[in-house]
């Protein structure tokens, strides 16, 4: 066979593949890096104790108990609020709205909502919930700072999933006299269930990864709460990503820092495959 | 039988009303968070004058003769952001661009969802593991005094845009048609250079956009650069202690009061101001890819 590519245009194909190489190369050294190192300091210091009590200064132990249950309560408090209110929302946009300007406005503000830095919700969030409505620092006014954080990502999920239900669904339902909230809670919402179940799910990793935004809302606390307290004003507690935080830089109490990292990582990949698992039943169903 | 039907009526109403207040609460929230910001933060502005505040050199909050100047907080994250996106841009183009179109589907399955990982670590993770690796590395290697600099900072920022930059623009570099790449391969063009002379441009609004959310990310992240950047309010030099827009309002306000507090506000007005320029051309980005 005949030449036909010069030399230069052959090295420069070569450089720039070999930099492709490089670059996918380089990301996957880091990801491993950082788990193996993590989870190789982290997890010889897990224990049954470690994870069942709370710190104390009188035994010298350490304990993350506490912030493994504020973290549940913050998830559990997050949802039951922005739950209805973001599906709500994503209902409005998809069924009722009937102008677009309208619709245009309130997705600019979900899009603003979304690129806002937590740090900044961490301030407003103590501003409004802990000094303007006297919530105290406390889980309940960390919880509400996270409502807005995530009411984004609840409408942008669900008003995917409410737009690949088929129009044909919502005809046939009005045509038989049903009315438009009965249509939508028998007919569109149970064929839109996991678009919001992706969106719960992704809330979650982002309630979990989230630090900034509660250092000064739910403040530092590592005392075991009950259900009943957690949502009650003036109860703070710290997170797993708080108190790794504290541990790491205000106490320099590395081990147990990198065991929560280390627990954080393995919820972190915990939630990133459920969620691919319901996307990909989400395109299943898509294509049906 | 007509009391029911008014009853049923009168419950469609309320739903209505309902779910269009859902509807409106994201547009409130935003109000809100604006009003907060400007009505905390304005005051501090105009008592230090906002040429003093925005170009002043020197923080010292807690002084005798206390001076509010963020000129070094502002730069700090605009080069801090720079660094980043300097490093991280051509690393995740070029990872997009493997994972989109030269692996094979296994490997870039395998890639891309190390991307998904990295995206979804926590960011004080990410300065734990920076406090623990990068800055004694950086401190060895380059032999000074202390390795929590601007430096670290940058490194810590470019794997945290990563995955933004890469996901993002891998999703805008498979919707470029295949029949782009078709032409140009019959005409005799190597797999290589089609890629790159023909994907990558057809896809350039997309890959813009990784940028800017990259940006956005970068400017806005606070936990994982307060525990890599020394936090010392220096002008920024490489291998200072610097500290960001964020890391000023975070480090002070636990224990900040009176203008010193007030001034920690106008701090978060003027990153507010900052994000909402990055929405702007984000979203002016996008319309022109609509056109």
């Amino acid at each position: 066979m005949r030449e036909t590519i010069s030399k230069g245009r052959k090295i420069k194909c070569a450089l720039l593949n070999a930099l492709m190489y490089l670059s996918a190369g380089i990301i996957c050294l880091v990801l491993i890096g950082i788990i193996g190192y993590i989870l190789y300091r982290g997890l010889p210091h897990i224990t049954p104790r470690f994870l069942t009590s709370k710190p104390s200064l009188l035994r010298g132990t350490t304990g993350i108990l506490p912030n493994i249950l504020n973290t549940l309560y913050l998830i559990l408090m997050t949802l039951i609020v922005v739950l209805p209110v973001g599906v709500g929302a994503a209902i409005y946009l998809n069924e009722y709205a009937a102008n677009k300007k309208v619709v245009r406005v309130i997705e600019l503000a979900t899009e603003t909502l979304s690129g806002i830095p937590s740090i900044i919700y961490g301030l407003v969030g103590m501003l409004i919930f802990v000094q303007f409505c006297s919530l105290g620092t406390s889980l309940l006014a960390g919880a509400l700072t996270l409502v807005i954080m995530t009411l984004p990502t609840i409408i942008r999920t669900t008003q995917e999933s409410l737009k690949t239900v088929p129009i044909g669904y919502r005809e046939g339902s009005l045509a038989l006299g049903a009315g438009k909230w009965y249509m939508i809670r028998t007919v569109v919402l149970p064929s839109a269930i996991d678009g919001i179940v992706t969106g719960c799910i992704l809330s979650v990793g982002k309630i979990v990864g989230e630090s900034a935004a509660l250092l000064y809302t739910a403040g530092m606390a590592n005392e075991i709460l009950g259900i009943t307290d957690a949502v009650k004003p003036g109860n703070a507690g710290s997170s797993l990503t708080v108190a790794l935080y504290m541990y790491a830089k205000e106490r320099g109490e590395f081990e147990t820092a990198f065991a929560i990292a280390s627990i954080l990582l393995v919820l972190t990949f915990v939630i990133n495959m459920s969620a691919k698992l319901t996307a990909r039943i989400l395109k299943k169903r898509g294509n049906r | 039988m007509k009391k029911l039907k008014k009853a049923a009526n009168f419950f469609e109403k309320l739903m209505n009303i309902i779910f269009t207040a859902c509807g409106f609460l994201a547009v409130a929230f935003v109000i809100v968070i604006t009003g907060f910001l400007v009505v905390k933060g304005a005051p501090a502005i105009s008592k230090i004058g906002i040429t003093d505040f925005l170009f002043g050199t020197k923080w010292e909050s807690t002084a005798s003769e206390a001076s509010y100047g963020i000129l070094p907080f502002i730069l700090t994250s605009v080069y801090g952001t720079l660094g980043a996106v300097i490093i991280g841009v051509p690393l995740g183009l070029f990872c997009a661009i493997f994972v989109a179109k030269m692996a094979k589907p296994n490997l870039s399955r395998m890639v891309s969802g190390a991307v998904d990982l990295l995206s979804g670590i926590p960011s004080v993770v990410y300065g734990l593991v920076g406090m623990i690796i990068i800055v004694p590395f950086v401190r060895k290697a380059f032999n000074l005094p202390d390795g929590a600099n601007l430096f670290s900072a940058i490194i810590v920022l470019t794997v945290m845009i990563l995955p933004s930059v890469v996901s993002i623009s891998e999703t805008a570099i498979r919707a470029v048609p295949r029949e782009y790449e078709e032409a140009s391969l019959a005409l005799g063009a190597t797999k290589t250079e089609t890629v790159f002379k023909v994907v990558v441009p057809a896809a350039k609004s997309g890959i813009l956009t990784s940028v800017v959310l990259g940006i956005g990310r970068s400017i806005g992240e606070a936990m994982a650069v307060m525990m890599v950047a020394g936090n010392v309010a220096n002008m920024p030099r490489l291998f200072k202690s610097v500290r960001f827009l964020t890391t000023a309002i975070a480090s002070e306000m636990s224990y900040s009061s009176g203008l010193q507090r007030e001034a920690l506000f106008s701090i978060a007005l003027v990153l507010f101001v900052f994000i909402l320029i990055i929405n702007l051309i984000l979203n002016l980005v996008v319309k022109k890819d609509k056109n």
